[in-house]
C-alpha cells in the first residue's frame, strides 16, 4: 500500500485519537478514568507507526506518527498520583521494612553518630577545655546562653527569647530536615559526605551535652532535648544510612555495575530519606511546641523514654507479618 | 550529498540496527511494550541551565512576595522559613511529579521522564532533586555540568542515580501540515533501482519544499538528482525549476502511485 491511500484509510482513526489525546492532556494527570477506547486506538496507532517506518513512508508522516505515539505513551503509562493512602501505607509498612532490610547499614550509621557523641560527651564532661577544640569561644558562649536556667524559654538564644513557637517550628523544619537531606546526598561522594556529617553532628551534640552538664545546666538541657531526641537522632542516623547505601553502591557494587548498583540502592535509600524526613517533621513539632514548654522535668523525661520505646517498637515491628513484606 | 537532517540519519540506520553502534545524533531509542521504537531527545546543558535560571527567578519572586509576611513577627517569620524550605527542596519535586516539569523547564519545552520515557514518579523525582546538592558542588553546578557533558544522554549525577532523563517534550520534526499536504503533481516514475535512502530523501525534500526559498529548492533538487546514475539514454538531468518539478513528480509517484 502506498502512503497516500494508507494515510487516507486511517485518517478518521488518527483524528479520533488526536482528539482523545487533547482532552486527556487538558484534564491533567489522573483526574478521571481515561476513555475506554484510548488504549485500543493507541495500540493501532503504534502498529501504523511501525508499518509506516517499515514501508519507508515519508519522514514527515513518520515523524508525525512518532509524535502521536509519544504523547499517547506518556498518557497511557503515567502513574496515578495519590497522596494520602500511599503515604500512610508507606509509613505503616514500607519504611520500617526497608530499614530492617538494610539493618547493618543503619547500625553502622547509628554507630557513626552515637559513638562519637557518647565519647565526646564523657570527655567534655571531664575536661572543660575540650569543647574549644570543636567550637570557638563565641559559639560556646551562645550555646551556654541557650540553656541558661534564667531563660524564660529554654533552648533559644537570648535574641530569640521573644520568638514564637511557630517561628521555631519553621526554623527546625528548614534546618533539621535540610540536614537530613544533605546527609543523604553526601553519600554520593563515595559515602564520605554522610560519614562526615554523622561524625560531626555526633561530636557536636556530645560536646554540648557534656559541657552543659559540667556547667550544671542539666536541669534545663536534659529535659529540653529528651522529648524530641528519639525522633530527631534516629532520623539523622537513618538519613546517614541512606547516604551510606549510595556510598556502598559506588565502593562495593558487588556483581552489578556501579551505575546499576547505585540505581538499585537509591530506590531503597529514598524510601529511608522520606521516612526520616517525616520523623524529623514530628521531631520539629515536638521540639517547637513541647520541649521548651513548662512541663516538669519528670514528665519530659517520661515522654522521652516513651518516645524511644515508640521509635524502637515502630522500626522493629511495623509492617511485619504481611505476606508481601520483605 | 543528501540533505542532512538528524531524522534522516536516524531512519537510515533503522534497517541494520544491530550492526550500527550508536546513532550519531542524541536521539535515544527506546522500545515500548507495543514493540515500536520511541525516540527521546535528551536536552543539553545549555537549555537546562536556562531552565534553572528561570526557576531561580520564579523562586526569587516568591521570596519577594513573601517579605511583607515579616511584619507578622513570629507567625510570619515561621511561614517564611517553612516556605524557603519548601522552595529549596520540594519545588522541583512537586512540579515534576504533578506536571512533568518545573515551570522553567516547561517554558523551554523540556520535561523529566524515566529513562524508559514514562512520566517521572515521586521516588525518582525525589532522588534526582535531593542529589542536586552534589551536582551543585563546587559552585553553581560544577559537578553537574561536567557529568552532563561526559554522559551521552546529558544526565547529571542525580539523573544517573534516579534513572531519569530531561528531554525535549515535542518533536521538532512533527508537523501536522505534512499529512494534509495535498499533492496534485502528476506522478513520474523514478529511475529503476532507486535506493531506500534516496527515496526517503526525495520524500523529505518534497515535504520541506514549501518552507524553502525557490533558489534553495532548485539547489537541493539539483543536488538530489546528481546523486542518481545517469539515465540509460544518455540524457542529462534537468536543472533549474524543471529539476524541482521532476523531483516533485517522483515524490508524488512514491506516495500515491501512478
Amino acid at each position: 500500500m502506498r502512503q497516500q491511500p494508507f494515510a487516507a484509510d486511517r485518517a478518521d482513526r488518527w483524528e479520533e485519537y488526536r482528539q482523545l489525546l487533547d482532552t486527556l492532556e487538558r484534564r491533567g494527570r489522573g483526574s478521571d478514568p481515561a476513555p475506554v477506547r484510548f488504549p485500543a486506538l493507541y495500540r493501532r496507532l503504534c502498529a501504523d507507526y511501525a508499518l509506516a517506518r517499515a514501508r519507508h513512508y515519508s519522514p514527515g508522516l513518520i515523524a508525525e506518527l512518532h509524535a502521536l505515539v509519544r504523547r499517547g505513551y506518556r498518557c497511557l503509562y503515567q502513574r496515578r498520583p495519590a497522596l494520602l493512602a500511599p503515604t500512610l501505607a508507606f509509613m505503616a509498612a514500607g519504611f520500617p521494612r526497608t530499614l530492617r532490610r538494610h539493618a547493618p547499614v543503619f547500625w553502622l550509621a547509628a554507630a557513626l553518630l552515637f559513638l562519637p557523641m557518647a565519647i565526646m560527651g564523657v570527655a567534655c564532661y571531664q575536661n572543660g577545655e575540650l569543647i574549644y577544640s570543636l567550637m570557638d569561644s563565641s559559639e560556646v558562649t551562645d550555646l551556654e546562653a541557650l540553656y541558661d536556667p534564667q531563660n524564660r524559654k529554654v533552648g533559644r538564644a537570648a535574641q530569640r527569647q521573644a520568638d514564637t513557637d511557630f517561628q521555631m517550628f519553621g526554623y527546625y523544619v528548614m534546618n533539621n530536615i535540610g540536614i537530613g537531606f544533605r546527609t543523604f546526598a553526601g553519600g554520593l561522594l563515595l559515602g564520605l559526605g554522610s560519614v562526615i556529617i554523622l561524625l560531626f553532628n555526633g561530636l557536636a551534640i556530645g560536646a554540648a551535652a557534656g559541657h552543659l552538664t559540667r556547667l550544671g545546666f542539666e536541669s534545663t538541657f536534659w529535659p529540653f532535648v529528651s522529648s524530641h531526641a528519639p525522633y530527631e537522632l534516629t532520623a539523622i542516623a537513618i538519613s546517614g544510612a541512606a547516604g551510606l547505601l549510595l556510598g556502598q553502591a559506588l565502593i562495593a557494587p558487588g556483581r552489578r555495575t556501579r551505575l546499576a548498583a547505585l540505581r538499585a540502592n537509591a530506590r531503597d535509600a529514598v524510601v529511608l530519606v522520606g521516612g526520616a524526613a517525616l520523623m524529623l517533621l514530628l521531631a520539629a513539632v515536638v521540639e517547637a511546641f513541647w520541649s521548651g514548654g513548662g512541663a516538669p522535668a519528670e514528665v519530659k523525661y517520661g515522654v522521652g523514654a516513651l518516645g524511644w520505646m515508640l521509635v524502637a517498637g515502630y522500626l522493629s515491628l511495623a509492617g511485619r507479618g504481611d505476606p508481601h513484606g520483605a | 550529498m543528501f540533505p542532512r537532517s538528524p531524522r534522516l540519519h536516524f531512519l537510515a540506520h533503522d534497517r541494520a540496527r544491530p550492526a550500527v553502534a550508536a546513532p550519531r545524533d542524541t536521539v535515544r531509542l527506546n522500545e515500548t511494550p507495543e514493540g515500536v521504537d520511541l525516540g527521546l531527545r535528551p536536552a543539553g546543558p545549555t537549555v537546562r541551565a536556562l531552565a534553572l535560571t528561570i526557576d531561580g527567578g520564579i523562586r526569587l519572586l516568591v521570596y519577594l512576595a513573601l517579605t511583607p509576611l515579616a511584619a507578622f513577627a513570629g507567625l510570619g517569620a515561621g511561614m517564611i522559613l517553612i516556605t524557603s524550605f519548601l522552595l529549596e527542596w520540594c519545588y522541583p519535586v512537586v512540579f515534576e511529579v504533578w506536571t512533568g516539569a518545573t515551570p522553567g523547564k516547561r517554558t523551554l519545552g523540556l520535561m523529566v521522564v524515566h529513562d524508559d520515557g514514562t512520566p517521572v514518579g515521586l521516588p525518582a523525582s525525589l532522588i534526582r532533586n535531593l542529589l542536586r546538592v552534589i551536582d551543585f558542588l563546587p559552585l553553581f553546578y560544577g559537578v553537574g555540568l561536567v557529568c552532563t557533558l561526559a554522559d551521552r544522554d546529558f544526565r547529571r549525577l542525580g539523573d544517573l542515580a534516579a534513572g531519569t532523563l530531561v528531554i525535549h517534550a515535542e518533536d521538532r520534526m512533527a508537523r501536522p501540515a505534512a499529512l494534509a499536504a495535498h499533492r496534485d503533481t502528476p506522478p513520474r516514475p523514478p529511475p529503476a533501482g532507486l535506493s531506500l535512502t534516496a527515496a526517503q530523501a526525495i520524500l523529505a525534500f518534497d515535504e520541506r519544499a514549501a518552507r524553502l526559498s525557490a533558489a534553495r529548492r532548485i539547489e537541493l533538487a539539483e543536488i538530489l538528482l546528481a546523486r542518481f546514475p545517469p539515465a540509460a539514454d544518455g540524457q542529462t538531468w534537468p536543472s533549474g525549476p524543471a529539476a524541482v518539478a521532476l523531483v516533485a513528480g517522483y515524490a508524488s509517484w512514491l506516495t500515491k502511485g501512478r
